[in-house]
Order: structure tokens, then C-alpha cells, then sequence
């Protein structure tokens, strides 16, 4: 498995792929990932200037660890299969499929990907991808999408589109989202993938974002697209574990496996009743703190 | 011969000049010289009033001839219409020679480009220039040398003699028959008049202009009656959108926003930052901004400031309206909340002599703690460019740039690490206008260099999680997304010099000339 595939990706952030200004030095805001985006971006006769800059920013520019994912063009555009070509020969992380709505999508994308791995001599498997949902069919086969291939780490939900098949519309409230939004991240964690939740567009209401990612980690994400840097510390401090669940996550892990050693499987940590049930999420906590650069423990 | 900046000063414009090379900020520090003092035509009889029909009659009343020194300031920035007024009537006149003396041009004296290129005016002294003016001088239309100097130099120049202004047009928002002039009031409201008192100080003729007549007496004088010759009434003086502008809008670029709370962080964990201390900043976005949460970390830890001092924008303003600072010191206002602030009776007006003047018995600028500047290019000695683009053309303006950089005890530079595609921090400025020994602390989007001449900031800074480099890694870091950009080609005529605020010649400006490739020579 490639060992990124479950790499810490709490923000994700969209950039214009045909703008240098842009995707010059993202690396700065320190967000976990970038999106190049290919697609909605960029004008119908700009694809090929887009490519173009794409294909130089990622061989050119050393992005400091930032992934790098590109947001390809749809699967019934006439632009796809280019895109993925210049993806894989720049050396991208991963390849962000749009408007994805059965398993067989994905198989065609990863197909070309496998191509253009042994045409432009990649390791083969170092490409991943994701799947962006934009569809009520997309939400409907959700789990399929996420099961349809080694290399997806995880799935993405599109509101905009999303909501105008519904035949509704982004409210701020999130009440349009709900379905979408708690069937995929079922069904990633059914399948053992990510799952992230779309942009929110208005930034004047940095509040109203603020709440949006609340709810959004509390259901269970694992992170947000974002469209401005700005968007960034408030995603990064509401997915990183405080200091308060941090130490409370580490006494969890070395109590289990201390009383586990004298044969005790249920006993108390600061006043909370916890037993073994309790290790994974401790564990986890304890690897988001780790991949977030604030864990400075031993565990 | 080189300088203490390592820049080669031609010996030709050493004797031109008569001027030293620059031998470091404090060369001149104890120096004795005697006062220059304008020629003065005395006013006994009682009837009549100084008014004029004209700038025209003004001109011929103050005995306009060839070779005159003119002096302008620049409080009306680029909404100013005094210039073009006044030397559209020299130029009318037939006059030529004309030198002149203000305290900054920008584009909205484009028009005057023609009468560089007849002849009308042939020497330049400002604290910088913009536009098509620079582009002029750039390019060698200007046929004497255009001198460079800080506010401060200013100052001193008239002062001591070196520069002698003939007449003075002092732009003023309103103003009695009798010449008292205010910076307040009227439709072209811009507070205060501070670059324009040493014109009126010494200057042989005032000439004050107004579209604002109000009855005698204008009081409290900011320039008194005693040193104006002739008052003149016209429709506008400048155009009030550009002379004051609303407040800037704080801005949401998070690369300044970054770069803003990298300086605020800065400055709260330096030792300076205490109760009392004293501040300056500019109108860039990341200087609003830092003073902006630099205003909510005073609040939360009790501290207050001493004295503010600017070139004000409303951030600072706010600071005496929420009884953070106990006065400010004024020499220019940026937007209608500075403008309006001026009422305010802990907001005093200074002139730019009291403000930066190295050439007094001490100016505002040693006094204070810190001051946020900006640079067009540092370099890894931390001399700063502020006057010239990267391109060579002659674009900005000193301001009070050295002044307050060799004043303050912490000064700090904000630019972006990248100018476009141009890198910021360099290997060597293209021109220096301010000395490396006067910058303690660069700050860019890619991180934070203090000046290895400031041990004791190193040190304070040590346990300080902000990210630090050295000034040569930012320069590495530019460098390697830019590449090493080739130097500007100037041809060799010197077209202007960049004077050290003491008089001195920090470098020189050459015409330039187009790019040629090796391949091409």
C-alpha cells in the first residue's frame, strides 16, 4: 500500500492550476494538501496553458511536503485522459476524480493512471486517487465508489453540485448536506478511506465556517476542502487534538496496557470508566496529535 | 570612491556637489554649522491685503527669473494640483532653469514631464518620485541631477544653506488674506501643513494658495502671516478624493496578514515592548494590520503607548480614541479618520523638521522604540531600496525611511520575499537608500532575519517560536524559486543621487538602458 494513503489531511485547499501567482508557494499557509484544480477553474480554451503550468509547478516547484493533489476534468469531457498523462508525468501526489457516481469511474481513471505510470517510468502505485461525489447517484452508491480501488484514499463531497441535483441549494446550514454528508462518511469508514467535506464559499462569514467545520468534525471527517489560506487555522485548530485530549488520550493507551499486563480490563482514568474499547480511539487521537506536529511524547 | 556602504560614488559628482560620501549613519553627529535665514521684504504699511489676482501675478510679483529654486510639499499626495498649476504658468512665462525643491512628487504630476524635457525644469530635488517623472529622469530627460533626499534631509538641506528655495507654494486648506494658513478646513482638508513650515521658515518668497479664503484671522495659524508674501484664491488646490481617502478596508491577503502577525509577534517579545513605549508604522496592509492586533495585545497586557508618530492612518487614531497612546505626533494624514483625528487635543501637529531633522538639537525619530517600514528590495547586509525598481526606473520615494530607521531602537522591514517575480531580499540592492546598519529586523512571508549586529535581539528572541532565518537563507530561498536575477544594465550617466539623510551620498542613480543579452554584446 502506498504509505500515504492515510496521510493527515485536515485541509485541502483549491488553486487555480493556470495561475502562477497561486500555486507558486501555497507551501507557506501550511496547509496538508493542495488541489490543482484542472477543471471548474480553468476556461474551456486555457486547458492546455493549464496543463502546461501544472506539469512546470510540479517539477519545478519543492512544495515542502504539502501534498499534491489535481482536480482532473469529468469523465464525459474530452480533457480527462490528457489531464491524468501530465498528473502522472509531473509526479502529483494524487488525482481528484469529479462528479464520480459508480465504481467503474474510478476503474477507468485508475486504468489510464497505470498507463501513464509505465509510460513516464512512475512507481507503479504512487499516484492515488479520490473521488469527488457531486450527485445524489454518487451518495446512493457511495459505498461502491469507496471499495473500487486500492488506490483511493478517500471520497469527497461537492455541495454545489450536490445541491442543485437535489434541487435545492447551499443554505449555510448545512440541513441540505445532511444526507450526503452522513451517508459517505459511513460508508468510507465502512470501506476504511477518508472522507471530506466540500468548500464553504463565504468568507466574510468566518464564523459561520467556523461552526460548519465544528459539525463537520464531529461527524466523524476526516477533513475540509477550502477555497483562501485564511480558512486554514480554523480548520487545523478545530481537527487537531487539544493538549487537555491529547494527555487524556495517553494516559488512556499506557493504563490499558499496564492494567492489560495484570489481567484488570475495566478501571477508571481520571474519574471516566474506561476499558479496552476505549484503546483505538486513544490511538488515534494520539497519531492525529503526532501527524498534526503537537504530540512531543514517547508513546 | 566608495562609501560606508560599499557603494562607488563617481568623483565627478563629488565635485559637482561638493558633497562627502556617506561614512555611516551617526558621521555627522556633533557637527556646528550656522542657520541659513531667508531674504525678507517687510510689510509696514497697514492698507491693503497680500492678495493676488494669480498665480501669474504672483510669479511676477516674486520676481520669477531663470535659474530659480521653486518649492512644493506634498500633503495633498497624489490629489496635489499646486504643482501643475504653478509651473504651468512658469512654463507659460517662457522661464527655464527652474530646480525643484519638494518634498515628494508622484503621478499626479505627470503633467509637468514636458517642461523636463524643454528645458522649463532642470533639476529635481524630492524624497523620491513616481510615475512618468521618474520615468523622465530614468531615461535622462532631465538635464541637471535629481537629488534624493529623506524628509528629514530635506529639512536639514534648506537649513543649512545647501538648498535655497526663491520662492515657496504652500498649498493650504484654508487661509486669510493676510496669509495665515491652516492644514484645516475647506474642501482639500489634509490636517496638517508639517513639510511646508521649513519652506515657509526660509524660504525668499511664500506664496500661499488656497480655494478656501476665510476672514481674517485664521487662527491658530499652523503657518503664520509673518512669513507669507502673497496669498492667491483659486477654484480647487486639489481633488479631495485623493488628498484624504476613506480608511483602507484591513486587508484579508493572508501573505500580509502572515507577515503582520509575524511583526506583532515580534514586537510583543521584544525587549522594547513595555509600558511607555513609542511607535511608527506605514499605510502598507501588513503594517494596518499589525497595528491592528498589536492594539489588542496592549489592551489584554495592560500596556499603554507613549506617543505615536506618523504619517496616521485610522488604526493609529483609534489607538487615542480608546485611550491606548497618550498623544500622537503628526506630520502627515493618510485617510479621513487621521484628518479628523487632528481635533483631537492629544494629537499634535509637528513639523518635519521637529520630526526628522538630523541637523537640529534632536528630532522625534531618536526617540522612539520601534518603527515598521517597507522595502521594494533588502539585501544580505540589510540595506534597503525604497526609491528604485528592480527594473532600474526611478519609482518611489524615501519618505522618512532613513530618518526613522536610524532613529528607532528596533526598526523592522516588511516585504514579501517575492516582488512579483522579482526577489526582494537580494544579494545587493539595486540602489541603496537606506544603510544596513540602520535595519535590525526583515520580516517576509518565508520568515524572520534579525541583523547579526543586534546580539541582544538574537538573544531575546531565542525561546520565541516564530520562524527565524538567517538574511542570506531568505535570499537563498528567493533565489531558488526565482533564480538569480542578472543585475539591471544602467548606461553611464549619472542621473540622480540617493543623499544620506546627514547630506552625504549613499549611491547614485544611472540612466538606464535597454537589456542587452551576452550573446547580443
Amino acid at each position: 500500500m502506498n504509505p500515504n494513503k492515510k496521510r493527515l489531511r485536515r485541509s485541502m485547499m483549491f488553486l487555480n492550476a493556470q495561475k502562477p501567482g497561486l500555486i507558486k508557494d501555497p507551501y507557506i499557509y501550511k496547509p496538508d494538501s493542495i488541489m490543482l484544480d484542472l477543471e471548474d477553474a480553468v476556461a474551456t480554451n486555457q486547458k492546455d496553458a493549464a496543463r502546461f503550468s501544472l506539469y512546470h509547478a510540479l517539477q519545478e516547484i519543492d512544495y515542502r511536503g504539502v501534498e499534491r493533489v489535481v482536480r482532473i476534468n469529468g469523465l464525459d469531457s474530452e480533457y480527462w485522459k490528457e489531464d491524468v498523462r501530465v498528473c502522472v508525468a509531473g509526479g502529483c501526489d494524487a488525482i481528484r476524480i469529479p462528479k464520480t457516481e459508480s465504481p467503474l469511474d474510478v476503474k477507468a481513471v485508475e486504468e489510464e493512471v497505470i498507463k501513464a505510470e509505465k509510460e513516464f517510468n512512475r512507481p507503479e502505485g504512487s499516484t492515488l486517487i479520490m473521488a469527488a461525489i457531486e450527485s445524489a447517484r454518487g451518495v446512493m452508491r457511495a459505498l461502491d465508489i469507496c471499495e473500487s480501488s486500492e488506490r483511493l484514499f478517500g471520497i469527497a463531497l461537492s455541495g454545489g453540485d450536490y445541491t442543485k441535483d437535489l434541487q435545492t441549494h447551499i443554505t449555510g446550514t448545512g440541513i441540505e448536506l445532511m444526507g450526503a454528508r452522513q451517508n459517505m462518511i459511513i460508508a468510507a469508514r465502512a470501506a476504511g478511506i477518508q472522507c471530506f467535506d466540500t468548500v464553504y464559499t463565504n468568507l466574510d462569514d468566518m464564523e459561520g465556517f467556523r461552526r460548519d467545520v465544528e459539525g463537520i468534525h464531529l461527524m466523524g471527517f476526516d477533513g475540509k476542502s477550502i477555497i483562501n489560506p485564511r480558512q486554514i487555522d480554523i480548520v487545523h485548530e478545530i481537527f487537531t487534538p487539544t493538549q487537555k485530549d491529547i494527555i487524556f488520550a495517553e494516559k488512556v493507551v499506557k493504563e490499558i496496557d499496564e492494567k492489560k499486563a495484570l489481567g484488570i480490563g475495566v478501571f477508571t482514568v481520571d474519574g471516566k470508566m474506561i476499558d479496552i474499547a476505549f484503546y483505538d480511539g486513544a490511538k488515534r487521537t494520539i497519531n492525529l496529535a503526532k501527524a498534526s506536529g503537537v504530540y512531543k511524547g514517547d508513546l | 570612491m566608495i562609501n560606508a556602504v560599499g557603494r562607488d560614488i563617481p568623483q565627478e559628482i563629488l565635485d559637482i556637489t561638493g558633497k562627502e560620501v556617506f561614512q555611516g549613519v551617526h558621521y555627522r553627529d556633533g557637527y556646528t554649522y550656522k542657520k541659513d535665514g531667508p531674504n525678507t521684504k517687510c510689510v509696514i504699511n497697514s492698507n491693503g491685503s497680500k492678495l493676488v489676482k494669480d498665480i501669474r501675478e504672483a510669479l511676477v510679483k516674486c520676481e520669477i527669473k531663470d535659474g530659480m529654486t521653486l518649492g512644493f510639499h506634498h500633503h495633498f499626495r497624489e490629489g496635489d494640483y499646486i504643482v501643475n498649476m504653478v509651473m504651468e504658468e512658469v512654463h507659460n512665462m517662457g522661464i527655464k532653469d527652474i530646480t525643484i525643491c519638494a518634498s515628494s512628487l508622484g503621478k499626479a504630476h505627470d503633467k509637468i514631464v514636458p517642461y523636463i524635457e524643454d528645458g522649463t525644469i532642470t533639476n529635481i530635488q524630492s524624497s523620491g518620485v513616481r510615475g512618468k517623472i521618474g520615468e523622465a529622469i530614468s531615461t535622462g530627460k532631465l538635464k541637471g541631477l535629481a537629488i534624493m533626499r529623506s524628509h528629514g534631509g530635506r529639512v536639514r538641506a534648506i537649513e543649512s544653506g545647501e538648498t535655497r528655495i526663491d520662492i515657496a507654494f504652500i498649498g493650504t486648506p484654508t487661509c486669510d488674506d493676510y496669509g495665515n494658513c491652516r492644514g484645516i478646513g475647506g474642501k482639500s482638508d489634509c490636517g496638517v501643513l508639517s513639510y511646508a513650515m521649513v519652506d515657509g521658515d526660509y524660504a525668499d518668497k511664500v506664496v500661499a494658495i488656497t480655494d478656501c479664503l476665510v476672514p481674517f484671522p485664521n487662527f491658530p495659524a499652523h503657518i503664520s502671516m509673518t512669513k507669507v508674501d502673497y496669498v492667491v484664491e483659486v477654484d480647487a488646490i486639489g481633488d479631495p478624493a485623493k488628498i484624504a481617502t476613506g480608511a483602507a478596508k484591513p486587508t484579508t491577503d493572508m501573505r500580509k496578514l502572515m507577515m503582520a502577525d509575524y511583526c506583532t509577534q515580534f514586537v510583543v517579545n521584544s525587549p522594547y515592548f513595555k509600558d511607555g513605549f513609542s511607535y511608527q508604522t506605514g499605510v502598507g496592509g501588513a503594517s494596518i494590520a499589525s497595528t491592528i492586533s498589536l492594539a489588542k495585545i496592549m489592551k489584554e497586557r495592560n500596556i499603554r503607548m507613549k506617543f505615536g508618530v506618523g504619517g496616521l492612518t485610522k488604526p493609529m487614531c483609534d489607538l487615542l480614541i480608546n485611550d491606548q497612546v497618550d498623544c500622537l505626533l503628526d506630520t502627515q494624514d493618510f485617510d479621513l479618520a487621521a484628518v479628523e483625528s487632528v481635533k483631537n487635543l492629544k494629537h499634535f501637529r509637528i513639523s518635519a523638521g521637529e520630526y526628522a531633522d538630523p541637523f537640529n538639537k534632536g528630532a522625534v525619530v531618536n526617540k522612539l522604540d520601534f518603527v515598521i517600514l517597507a522595502a521594494l528590495e533588502v539585501d544580505v547586509h540589510f540595506n534597503c531600496n525604497v526609491v528604485v525598481g528592480s527594473d532600474g526606473m526611478i519609482t518611489g520615494a524615501q519618505g522618512g525611511h532613513p530618518d526613522t530607521a536610524a532613529g528607532a531602537k528596533c526598526t523592522i522591514v516588511i516585504a514579501p520575499l517575492l516582488q512579483g517575480r522579482t526577489p526582494a531580499i537580494c544579494t545587493d540592492v539595486t540602489t541603496v537608500t537606506t544603510p544596513g546598519e540602520s535595519i535590525d529586523v526583515v520580516i517576509t512571508d518565508y520568515g524572520i532575519a534579525i541583523n547579526p549586529a543586534r546580539q541582544d535581539l538574537i538573544e531575546a528572541m531565542k525561546d520565541v517560536d516564530l520562524p527565524f532565518k538567517t538574511i542570506e537563507e531568505l535570499r537563498d530561498i528567493a533565489y531558488s524559486i526565482t533564480g538569480e536575477p542578472e543585475r539591471v544594465q544602467f548606461a553611464d550617466r549619472v542621473v540622480g543621487i540617493i543623499e544620506s539623510r546627514d547630506g552625504t551620498v549613499m549611491d547614485v542613480v544611472r540612466q538606464i538602458k535597454p537589456f542587452e543579452f551576452a550573446d547580443e554584446k
